[in-house]
């Protein structure tokens, strides 16, 4: 490498994110937006790196800077990718858009044997005071957008999160809380405490069994 | 017969479809290197006349080999020995281009069946002395390929960096990462498909029912007797180009404007602009092409079909490629849409390969892959940048030689 990756300072969960991911593993970024979480890990773990994007200008903008991205809907076309062709996938801020959830996360651990995913958590107090003292859907939840036309369609905490995984036949390897600014609040295991103060949380998952039920999987 | 083996980049004299002396560069080879094609034929001797551009760097790691569209050839870049026109992909070949000249050897040939120098229906049968016409063998994409690794085998060129082609040349890019996967590191398919769909073969019929119902076309013996189908080539001409432009850019450039008249003439000349314009395309596409050779060329794309070759699965044709692949499309290109591309894509995403898929912005139809796109720019650049760094390619060529016999 000539040039060492320098990426934005206040990204810290794809710092986090980064650290979970093994070097020279194949890594499949589902949603990569810029590029920038798969520049960050060909930098740091140098992984084999390829990505899937909604946005055709953001696929555009990642291959002019030499990644492997290809223009993708998360819920239709994960089913394309064969069993076990990565070593993790990821979703980064993603799941919360997606039409189908749960079966976007069947084919993730289809697809690799670990996933992870970060989304943000509708169970943070500041979300809860928003509702209870103000009657109106946080901002922070929906963006810059009115609750019309929000891409998050899809909104957890933490709490409803993992009881899904147990059911998708993984188990919970780390799970991370960030705060509002995205650093890591450390000593914060899965818990009450962490669906209260995590404004967002990244979870690593690793398939260890067949699922209970598989959700139709029709599109 | 005996070939004295010709020095390598000599400028061998070679007529054209028009039979003037046209000086192409080119390799002969012998009837000791026959082209065997699909259809079951043999081809030799077999001439292959190209093009290069830059210089082959040391390790011979650095070059590029670009495939001619339809009715593309050699001349990629610089100025058109017949037509004086730029080359066919000029904007993206010369030093500082994204087929930067500095950094890569570029290699470009005209295609067996052609007729800017190679092997094809106008050059001379060597059972016969005359003009192979229809005797010629229907060739394939395929046979092209080899015939063009004939021609890497002779430079002494192990592996390509990078194989590059839009339309018929992104079906070759194609066709050389399926056949020959150990030789190529990056494959690039822009404007393509993986065959021709049943309108794509309906168009390409129409051109060759143009041709042969030019009285002039003589059962294809024409050369022999002295004329040329021109009519005949000319319509077929016109119509493809139709197919090459988007009904947005030709509303927008022509629309109903009348071609230096204030009124309709109530007649059957060229009295609307895009009339003129199609007439233009059509007269000048004779002067440089042979009409025998539009039969065999569209004949090859029509015949292109990739997964038929591997079980009806596209899939197969890449499973286990290193190749890393680009592909791009453009979104006003009804001849080879972004679906063909998506499925190519589909394709190399099921056969775990390195795969980057852009579309690109643009209303000028299916030519859009020949003219200056910043976005497509960008795409190539990035794509490319990346793989030289891949691949431990200097960002200058440190002593560059020319390749020996």
């Amino acid at each position: 490498m000539t040039k060492e990756f320098t990426f934005a300072p206040e990204r810290f969960d794809l710092s986090v994110v980064a650290d979970m991911v093994e070097a020279k593993s194949r890594v499949l970024d589902v949603g990569c937006g810029d590029g920038l979480l798969l520049q960050l890990l060909a930098s740091r773990k140098e992984v084999d790196g390829r990505g899937v994007e909604l946005s055709q200008r953001g696929v555009n903008d990642c291959v002019a800077k030499g990644l492997s991205v290809i223009q993708g809907d998360a819920d239709t076309d994960l089913r394309d990718y064969p069993e076990d062709s990565f070593d993790y996938v990821i979703l980064s801020q993603t799941l919360q858009a997606t039409r189908r959830p749960r079966v976007v996360l069947e084919h993730m651990l289809r697809i690799g044997r670990r996933a992870i995913v970060s989304f943000p958590n509708f169970g943070h107090w500041r979300v809860r005071a928003q509702l209870l003292l103000g009657g109106r859907m946080p901002k922070s939840v929906n963006s810059d957008c009115g609750w019309y036309d929000t891409p998050n369609i899809h909104l957890c905490t933490i709490k409803d999160f993992v009881a899904l995984p147990d059911e998708l036949g993984a188990e919970i390897e780390q799970a991370v809380a960030l705060d509002r600014a995205g650093a890591p609040i450390p000593f914060m295991s899965v818990g009450r405490a962490m669906n209260f103060f995590g404004a967002q949380a990244i979870f690593l998952l690793e398939r260890a069994r067949a699922p209970q039920h598989k959700s139709a999987d029709d599109m | 017969m005996a070939f004295i083996s010709p020095p390598p980049l000599a400028e061998t004299k070679l007529p054209d479809a028009n039979g003037a002396g046209v000086p192409h560069r080119a390799v002969c080879f012998g009837p000791d290197k026959p082209l065997v094609t699909d259809g079951g034929r043999v081809i030799a001797p077999l001439t292959i006349s190209y093009e290069t551009y830059g210089e082959l760097n040391a390790a011979r790691s650095n070059a590029i080999l670009l495939c001619h569209a339809l009715t593309g050839d050699q001349y990629a870049a610089g100025v058109h020995p017949v037509t004086k026109k730029p080359g066919w992909w000029d904007v993206l070949v010369g030093a500082g281009r994204p087929f930067d000249t500095d950094r890569f050897f570029v290699i470009c040939t005209n295609v067996v069946g052609g007729c800017m120098g190679s092997t094809g229906p106008a050059s001379i049968n060597p059972a016969t002395g005359r003009a192979y016409g229809l005797d010629f063998p229907v060739v394939t994409i395929r046979d092209m390929v080899r015939a063009q690794a004939m021609l890497i085998d002779h430079f002494g060129i192990d592996t390509l960096f990078c194989v590059a082609g839009g339309s018929m040349g992104g079906m070759q890019a194609l066709q050389w990462a399926a056949s020959f996967p150990e030789r190529v590191f990056t494959t690039m398919s822009i404007a393509a498909a993986h065959r021709h769909s049943s309108q794509n073969i309906a168009f390409n019929e129409v051109g060759r029912q143009a041709v042969m119902a030019d009285p002039d076309w003589r059962g294809g013996r024409y050369l022999d007797q002295g004329v040329r189908p021109e009519k005949g080539l000319a319509v077929a001409r016109m119509a493809a180009h139709i197919t090459y432009l988007s009904e947005q850019a030709l509303t927008r450039k022509f629309g109903r404007k009348l071609q230096e008249r204030a009124a309709p003439t109530f007649s059957f000349d060229a009295d609307f602009q895009i009339e003129s314009y199609l007439r233009y395309q059509g007269v000048s596409f004779v002067e440089r092409f042979d009409a025998n050779s539009y039969l065999f060329v569209t004949r090859a794309c029509d015949y292109f079909d990739l997964a038929a070759d591997y079980d009806g699965s596209l899939a197969k044709a890449f499973q286990g490629s290193k190749t890393r692949f680009c592909v791009v499309s453009f979104t006003s290109d009804w001849l080879y849409p972004t679906s063909a591309s998506r499925a190519i894509v589909h394709a190399l995403n099921a056969a775990g390969a390195s795969v980057s898929f852009v579309e690109i912005e643009s209303d000028k139809g299916h030519d859009a892959f020949l003219l200056y796109e910043p976005d497509f720019f960008a795409t190539m650049r990035g794509f490319l940048a990346s793989a030289a760094k891949a691949r431990g390619l200097p960002e200058a060529i440190a002593n560059p030689t020319r390749p020996s016999s």
